[in-house]
């Protein structure tokens, strides 16, 4: 006998009102007022150095990839397994593009490919034991950790590795050139931020309508209008702020596709739902006739891509290749995830959830830069507001 | 005789649920009182309100235990007034020892250093006591279930226990085994020790009770005493369900066509012991329409023959052929066997059947994703429709299809677990113990639900330990003992006397 059984509780359908339905989508909304409490925080603290335009591409550039590997990680975590070897991978692949490029004449072009590639590879090396040969992944990947931090090493020799050609620095440094050529204002950038928010409103709209169509439980209209008009105000903001510097990194679009791709793959594929359901139960899921093995695979796999991705990034960012490169980078990564509200245990955890993990992040970083405090204390502060964001989510659980 | 224990007016909720309603239970000195009821009725409730799992403050009521009464902040004021609870889950750690195990969190240490040997003689009494031969050295891991109960309850004696109570106990055990386990509880009353004994299994009640107390949702039905006149098993139905039960398995037209499913000469391998034949050259087969029964004791290789037919989910080294219409297919993965035909709903709900935290529209369309899905990307309202439709046909009750699989009742979890399977469209399924640990309304309609099955022309093959249960469902019934089919009987001419008969006869050549 379960005490919890709900046999005989009939939930009228009713209109949810506005409290209700916040307070029942909690876990979605909890983070994203976090992240902006945190901000409202830094932007007052700074004296408004926090939200110039400057500042905020720097604040997209530091964390694009971060943001881009929570993307991996979230699946990774979600498949109920953890990669510690992303940090290494990323100074790995970082250093064979510089010697790519640097020493040994390749174009970008091919560098690019050739990289990510490698990344794809470091991945099914790993996601090979984890998969077929039920190694722990934290065995596998603190192993991985160790040879391609010393790989690293062994292939710069050492020493930094750069500059980089201009085309390859672009990934990091380019901006999406004007095309209405406008002077000291990105007409460009104001154009995509406006096309993006009728494109959220619209699909919005429609998923809503279809929603109400069928019957199924919707956010209240006042809600969904002020969460939409909420978003476009934010989206819009951003973009003109953005316009006045110098418009669009190419990062962020990278970014910006990425995050978009994977919400959908999570959220409406059936590989996205097959990995949630491996995480929260592989025997079930086994015995249901999904190839669990192959599917942790693959997970790894995407892991590494992603994680070359952001090696590459970040080597073009730095326009150099050292043989620190990417060092700790496992741990941001990882905390950014857990704070968007994954489960250590597996399948549970989003991709948006991720995402504002990995920003949450980020803004401590840059607002604790800017407010001078000095590496120690921000390594403490991260470290509590972690233990924080995930105690509050395990506490809301248990409710 | 005096009452060792008296519950008054005990009322818990939870938020949004009353559990218990003004419940009464007396128990009376050195009795075994039963507490039946269908799942939800609140009899675990009522056993953590008394073992002081739900803290005195948290309900409302007293408990008199010895003349006293009794406010139990925690199961260890609980437990030093000599009250052990057994709850179905065995709590023994698999990997201690059997004497480790019984002498958890209760050493016989000074100053924290433990006396090894006082430990061991203890543990040999109590293990006599109760009827085990294993040395106390043995770990808990390597022993069967039934002698795990065993040392559940040695760990209850250790503790000098006066009322002992039993969650389920027999759940998982043969026949053998719980007739060992109720009688030790006669054996305990003999000695003055009261016990009160939940479960499902009425006949076992009639044959050792005195009393008889039935909840239904969250409420004292009645109290029945054992001791004047016969107590029948419809009679405690009766009071449990509130209402007679005519029959205890719909009616059925039976239609059986020509035979759809072959299995020739099956054989698995013991996945760590290659040398361990668990399955021995299996012949079997099914008609259209047809419930077809495997019975047989525990660890008969029923299920393991099961799940290494469904993507070889069990062994090593298996051969043999499966035909569906007379064609050969391929069953070799899982994937492959659901897109072939078959399905297996398992034995085990919670590890292999569900995903619990998931909710029941994602369990449903689990294992058929590509019913739901265009190039890979699910309609969510046609997934949503579909899961209604199940949720409607099979009764699934819940506030609506996105309320957590881990949320509901046994049966409707169940019922969850074969909309899954229906909706993944298959022509054979197997059935690994359908009802076990769910509550006799749930399991009327669950039969019923494996009637329509047979009624839609698709072959239904049914593992169940419970004898009755297969008598009363199938049409044909194969005996398995030892890995090997050992009978096939008619149901007409099949009876409970002849199945263990024939398990007998095999065992003893």
């Amino acid at each position: 006998m379960d005490t919890r059984t709900v046999d005989d509780i009939h939930v009228p359908q009713q209109k949810t009102s506005w409290l209700e339905f916040i307070k029942a989508h909690f876990r979605d909304y909890g983070m994203l007022l976090a992240l902006l409490v945190i901000m409202l925080f830094f932007q007052v603290a700074t004296d408004g150095t926090l939200l110039r335009p400057l500042n905020l591409t720097n604040l997209v550039l530091q964390n694009s990839y971060i943001v881009i590997m929570a993307l991996g990680m979230l699946l990774v975590i979600v498949a109920g397994h953890i990669d510690l070897s992303v940090g290494s991978i990323v100074g790995f692949v970082g250093g064979l593009a510089a010697m790519m490029m640097v020493k040994w004449g390749f174009d970008p072009v091919t560098t690019t490919i050739a990289c990510l590639a490698v990344g794809g590879l470091i991945g099914a090396a790993q996601g090979y034991w984890v998969a077929y040969f039920k190694v722990p992944s934290f065995i596998v990947t603190l192993a991985g950790m160790l040879v391609f931090k010393g790989l690293t090493l062994a292939l710069l020799g050492g020493m930094s590795v750069g500059p980089f050609p201009v085309g390859f620095q672009r990934l990091s440094s380019g901006f999406i050139p004007d095309i209405f050529g406008g002077q000291g204002f990105n007409y460009t950038a104001l154009f995509i931020g406006i096309a993006s928010v009728i494109a959220i409103v619209y699909f919005s709209v429609r998923s809503r309508a279809n929603q109400l169509k069928h019957d199924v439980e919707t956010a209240p209209f006042g809600l969904f209008w002020a969460k939409n008009v909420l978003l476009a105000l934010l989206v819009i903001t951003f973009c003109y702020l953005m316009a006045t510097y110098r418009g669009l990194p190419n990062v962020l679009v990278i970014m910006a596709v990425l995050i978009i791709l994977y919400a959908f793959a999570t959220n409406r594929t059936t590989i996205g739902r097959r990995i949630y359901a491996l995480g929260g139960n592989e025997k079930a899921a086994k015995l249901s006739g999904i190839k669990t093995e192959r599917l942790t695979f693959l997970t790894f796999v995407n892991m590494g891509v992603l994680a070359g991705l952001a090696g590459l990034i970040f080597a073009a960012r730095l326009n150099t290749a050292t043989p620190k490169a990417g060092l700790g980078f496992e741990l941001d990564v990882i905390a950014a995830v857990f704070i968007g509200g994954a489960s250590a245990t597996g399948g549970v955890g989003k991709v948006t959830g991720a995402v504002i993990g990995a920003f949450v992040m980020g803004v401590m970083n840059n607002g604790m830069s800017i407010l001078g405090i000095g590496i120690d204390y921000q390594q403490v502060i991260k470290g509590l507001v972690l233990l924080a964001a995930v105690s509050l989510d395990v506490y809301n659980r248990k409710k | 005789m005096n009452a060792i224990l008296e519950m008054r007016g005990i009322t818990k909720t939870f938020p949004g649920v009353k559990a218990l309603d003004n419940v009464n239970i007396t128990v009376k000195a050195g009795e075994i009182h039963a507490l039946v009821g269908e799942n939800g009725a609140g009899k675990s409730t009522l056993m953590k309100v008394l073992s002081g799992v739900y803290p005195h403050g948290s309900y409302s009521g007293e408990i008199i235990y010895e003349g006293q009464e009794r406010r139990f902040k925690s199961i260890s004021d609980s437990e030093e007034l000599g009250i052990i609870i057994i709850h179905q889950e065995l709590a023994l750690v698999p990997l201690l020892s059997i004497a480790e195990n019984i002498f958890l969190g209760n050493e016989q240490a000074r100053f924290g250093v433990i006396d090894w040997s006082a430990v061991f003689s203890r543990t040999k009494e109590l293990l006599k006591i109760v009827g085990l031969s294993e040395s106390p050295e043995t770990l808990v891991t390597n022993i069967g279930v039934g002698k795990q109960q065993l040392v559940e309850i040695a760990k209850a004696l250790s503790k000098k226990v006066k009322l002992l109570i039993l969650d389920e106990p027999t759940a998982s055990l043969n026949e053998k085994d719980s007739n060992a386990l109720l009688n030790l509880l006669l054996q305990f009353k003999a000695q003055g020790i009261s016990s009160i004994l939940i479960s499902h299994k009425l006949n076992e009640i009639t044959k050792v009770a005195d009393s008889i107390t039935v909840l239904r949702d969250g409420g004292t039905v009645e109290t029945l005493d054992c001791h004047v006149g016969e107590i029948s098993e419809d009679r405690i139905i009766r009071g449990m369900v509130g209402r007679t039960m005519e029959d205890r398995y719909p009616k059925r037209q039976t239609r059986i066509g020509e035979t759809i499913f072959q299995v020739e000469n099956w054989s698995a391998h013991h996945p760590l012991h290659s040398h361990v034949q668990v399955v021995k050259n299996v012949n079997l087969n099914i008609r259209r329409g047809e419930i077809v029964g495997i019975a047989g004791l525990m660890g008969a290789g029923r299920t393991e023959f099961a799940m290494s037919l469904f993507g070889r989910s069990y062994g090593q080294n298996i051969s043999g052929q499966v035909r569906l219409h007379g064609k050969e297919i391929d069953v070799s993965s899982v994937e492959k066997a659901v897109a072939n035909g078959i399905a297996y709903a398992t034995e085990d709900r919670k590890t292999y059947g569900l995903i619990l935290e998931e909710d029941i529209r994602k369990n449903i369309t689990l294992a058929n994703l590509e019913g739901v899905s265009k190039n890979l990307v699910i309609d969510d309202i046609r997934e949503l429709a579909v899961a209604n439709d199940y949720r409607g046909k099979m009764r699934i009750r819940s506030s609506n299809v996105f309320q957590e699989a881990v949320n509901l009742s046994g049966g409707n979890q169940q019922k969850v677990v074969l909309s899954k399977w229906l909706f993944s469209n298959p022509e054979i399924l197997i059935l690994d113990e359908p009802t076990r640990g769910i509550d006799v309304g749930a399991k009327y309609e669950i039969y019923t639900i494996i009637n329509g099955l047979a009624d839609a022309g698709k072959g239904v093959l049914m593992i169940s330990s419970e004898m009755p249960e297969l008598l009363g469902m199938c049409d044909r019934i194969y005996v398995m003992n030892e890995g090997a089919m050992i009978a096939e009987l008619d149901v007409a001419e099949a009876s409970q006397e002849k199945i263990m008969h024939a398990i007998v006869k095999s065992g003893r050549r």
